[in-house]
């Protein structure tokens, strides 16, 4: 079983490479965002699996719960600073 | 190098490459937005790291205040203020940072193998300190939780002055900010 989770987290790792150039590369700011809101939701799995990979789901619950509910809310901030008209 | 030794080694190279790939790209990038965007997912690496490293509790903060709350704050910064760079004149690199810096890189380098293995139970802070920390903070201090009581209680004065200075750099900052338009 362990070693289905160490596959899987290599295949998150790949998919989380792959955003991070829309993000760093993307040419627009929403490109940007859309990358940063996918990966995002990669992350949210991966520290779910190396917490299962460590035997300590509990705390690595805890943290990926407050990365997403803090990432919704940056989310929101800057939907908010684009709605106003700021640097797209 | 057993096998586990060896998927660690490449998980730490490959975590720290792409912490690095980010933070050159959020210092390269041209309009600061996407620099703040980039740097939300620097503070996810980092927690990552964290994560890996075992210090779960810093995992969790860097991911909450740095992945979360410091995206929020750049970009009210960036709300307040010209969301452009400033086309300032670059300082010239001058030819003893060139030789000084590999010189002070290497020299750390060189110091680092002298630290403890990491993990290593008979190192200096796991004989030493972390012992009479664990054995004495509940009967000194009454608090069941060793971390709460290392901070609030043995370095009540470091942690009330690290509380100061954000503090008066929030104050600073806020005065910044909030002044009135004209």
């Amino acid at each position: 079983m362990r070693e289905f989770f160490i596959f899987v987290l290599i295949q998150l790792v790949i998919l989380i490479v792959v955003y991070l150039y829309r993000v760093v590369q993307g040419p627009t700011v929403y490109d940007r965002v859309l990358g940063l809101n996918g990966l995002s939701t990669k992350a949210i799995i991966l520290l779910v699996v190396i917490g299962t990979i460590y035997d300590r789901v509990g705390m690595f619950v805890d943290i990926s719960t407050g990365y997403a509910l803090l990432n919704l809310v940056g989310s929101i901030a800057i939907a908010k600073y684009l709605e106003h008209g700021g640097a797209a | 190098m057993d096998e586990g030794a060896l998927m660690n080694f490449l998980a730490n190279v490959s975590l720290l490459l792409l912490l690095i790939m980010t933070a050159a790209g959020a210092v390269l990038v041209k309009d600061l937005i996407g620099a703040v965007l980039i740097l939300g997912s620097y503070s996810f690496f980092l927690a990552l790291t964290w994560a890996w490293l075992g210090a779960v509790d810093v995992a969790f903060t860097e991911a909450v205040v740095g992945a979360g709350l410091a995206t929020v704050f750049f970009l009210l910064t960036l709300f307040l203020t010209v969301p452009r760079e400033k086309q300032g004149q670059l300082p010239r690199v001058q030819w003893p940072v060139f030789v000084g810096l590999p010189l002070l890189g290497a020299l750390l380098l060189f110091v680092a193998t002298d630290l403890p293995e990491f993990g290593d139970p008979a190192s200096p802070p796991n004989t030493h300190i972390s012992p009479v920390y664990l054995e004495n903070s509940l009967k000194d201090t009454e608090t069941p939780n060793v971390v709460a009581s290392v901070l609030m209680d043995y370095r009540s004065f470091d942690t009330l002055i690290e509380t100061v200075v954000i503090f008066t750099s929030g104050i600073a900052a806020a005065l910044l900010l909030w002044r009135k338009k004209s």
